[in-house]
């Protein structure tokens, strides 16, 4: 084999043929520098281009102004920056606000995921037991829905709330009342438009999978004497297995981090901050209080979390005996 | 009878789902007076394309259009290209770092990009004082960003596709002499079409979607995207619905053209991974 493959080694064939770019195939040479490069790694090359200097080197970045006093002042250049150890840290864990924040982004963002799932799920059976128009008409509300973008979905809701002239007043007869100013009808408000934004991934994802299940297999159970319920769980659920991940890991992902929606329905965080998430928390705290610092310790903070859950997902993914 | 209740719950649930939509488009096309009535109907009289006119005659709202449009577009096929390079090394190839680098994929996927605006924010402005096209205020700053954050996830998802291509089509185009490259544009490729269509509606959606990073990086009205310049229409005192609804109506429609010409493609491309 040919030193292109000193660490790489194609699963099949033996005689890797050069990449695009390097010398011609076949070419009784020694192999050029370049030549000698992995080919998957000429493969990796320009995601690595984009990621490291546009996603890597800006979480080193945020990584590092969280440990800095750096606000306005030092933004224009004017004032040194100033290295302050965790104190970004301490101030953050010891502000009762985050706290509160906090706990409202984990309970908002399980009731979204649990809710996406539940509607996105039921939709997906419902689905497979329907009519053929009933089955095209709900596939399309659920592509429209989730083609909407999220600022268009905010802004319609935000009509249908309206206190003055909103449907939702009319017809449940309470003219006048306004939505978004308590505090959890705002959250659930919100809900509503992330679930309604979401539920169709779920549901057509979910959709797609059964599809996917042959038939004969599920005959074949039946004829061995499996009830529907045994079906459902000793062959669709384990076959949906790879799929139910994806959703529910991407589901977190998602709500966990919303914005646009939050931002502009609750006019960037509610009625003195009442409706904050994480997300729009270190925003405000770093554009508007322009105090960057405190905001990008925030953003680690978050960013720790959500990688918390990224472990317990690859354990369990590799518990499971699944090949990454 | 089982059957007629899941259909009737279906359409129910389909016509609830689709109504926010079907509310956005009538309420566009109502006249001024109408759509701040107290008693909003559920169908007009009067259709007009007033608020139409209005929302493209506001500071060129055309422009904004073709700003997200090309921002959009860029991504998709930027990031189709280099995803599809990158699944295909994540999964035909072994090698060391293979799972390390998977992770930091999966990982990428995780973080908060929201947080990110801060630093990049001072990147970006760095960035413009060498080459303009990529600073505060251009549309290509934007690209990049938007590129960067929805590739982790475009990899993720295609490499599952890519591995279910049996391996043995590959091995008999090699067999024919055909070069990596002809194997990896003229066979793996349209195999992989359908993961690519699925994959491209993320990446479309996250870059047309994107409202802080154009928020925050774009400080100037002529680069602004639509998601960002649609909060012109609200107002302290009293919100141009009908503008509003107009302008929404507008950013939607080549989300859902998109969509249309994927969606085979995407139903049958979701499927594809159970077989992962």
């Amino acid at each position: 084999m040919p030193a292109t493959t000193v660490t790489a080694r194609a699963d099949q064939g033996d005689s890797p043929v050069r990449p695009a770019g390097g010398a011609p195939a076949g070419a009784r040479r020694r192999p050029g520098l370049l030549a000698r490069i992995p080919v998957p790694l000429w493969l990796l090359l320009p995601a690595a281009v984009v990621l490291i200097p546009l996603f890597g080197y800006p979480l080193y970045q945020l990584g590092l102004l969280s440990v800095l006093k750096f606000g306005q002042p030092q933004a224009s250049g004017g004032v040194p920056t100033e290295f302050v150890g965790l104190s970004n840290y301490s101030d953050v864990l010891g502000d009762a606000q985050f706290w509160s924040v906090l706990g409202q982004t984990l309970a908002f963002a399980a009731f979204c995921v649990l809710t996406t799932l539940a509607v996105g799920a039921t939709c997906a059976v419902l689905l497979t037991r329907v009519g053929r128009w009933p089955r095209l008409m709900l596939m399309f509300g659920a592509l429209g829905a989730w083609a909407a973008p999220a600022m268009t979905g905010s802004t319609v809701w935000m009509f249908l709330l309206d206190t003055n002239s909103g449907l939702v007043n009319e017809v449940l007869g309470t003219q006048g009342h306004n939505w978004m100013y308590d505090k959890w009808s705002a959250f659930a408000m919100v809900a509503v438009v992330v679930v309604w934004h979401s539920f169709p991934f779920v549901m057509i994802t979910l959709y797609a999978g059964i599809q996917a299940i042959p038939d004969s297999v599920v005959e074949a159970a039946r004829l061995d004497g499996a009830g529907t319920v045994t079906i459902f769980r000793k062959i669709m659920l384990p076959m949906l297995r790879p799929l139910l991940v994806i959703v529910v890991i991407q589901s977190i992902i998602w709500d966990f981090k919303v914005f646009t929606q939050i931002y502009v329905m609750t006019g960037g965080g509610g009625i003195a901050g009442q409706n904050l998430v994480l997300n729009v928390y270190a925003y405000q705290k770093a554009f508007v209080a322009e105090n960057y610092s405190l905001g990008a310790a925030i953003g680690v903070l978050m960013t720790l979390i959500l990688l918390a859950v990224t472990a317990v997902y690859i354990r369990s993914l590799r518990r499971s005996g699944e090949e990454l | 009878m089982l059957r007629q209740g899941a259909n009737a719950v279906a359409v129910v649930l389909a016509l609830l789902t689709v109504f926010p939509l079907y509310w956005m488009v009538l309420s566009a096309l109502k006249p001024k007076g109408e759509i701040t009535s107290a008693h909003p109907r559920p169908w007009t009289f009067a259709p007009t394309l007033e608020n139409f006119r209005n929302a493209l005659g506001v500071s060129g709202f055309g422009r904004y259009f073709l700003n997200s449009l090309a921002v959009a577009v860029v991504v998709v096929v930027v990031s189709a290209a280099i995803a599809f390079l990158a699944a295909v090394a994540l999964s035909r190839f072994r090698f060391r770092f293979r799972t390390t680098i998977l992770i930091m994929f999966l990982v990428a996927q995780m973080v908060p990009v929201e947080a990110l605006t801060i630093p990049l924010f001072f990147l970006v402005r760095d960035i413009g004082s060498v080459a303009p096209g990529f600073g505060l205020s251009s549309l290509g700053s934007l690209m990049l960003v938007n590129l960067a954050f929805s590739l982790p996830f475009a990899v993720w998802m295609l490499r599952g596709f890519v591995a279910a291509v049996p391996e043995s089509l590959e091995e008999a185009a090699r067999i024919d002499g055909a070069s990596r490259f002809t194997i990896l544009w003229r066979i793996l490729f349209p195999l992989v079409a359908p993961g690519l269509a699925a994959t491209s509606v993320f990446s479309f959606i996250t870059a047309w979607n994107d409202f802080v990073f154009a928020k925050t990086l774009i400080l100037d009205t002529d680069h602004q995207t639509l998601p960002a310049a649609l909060m012109v229409f609200f107002k302290p005192d009293e919100n141009d619905w009908g503008g509003i609804m107009a302008a929404s109506t507008l950013m939607t429609v080549p989300v859902l053209v998109f969509f249309v010409l994927v969606q085979r493609h995407m139903v049958s491309g979701l499927g594809g991974a159970v077989k992962d």
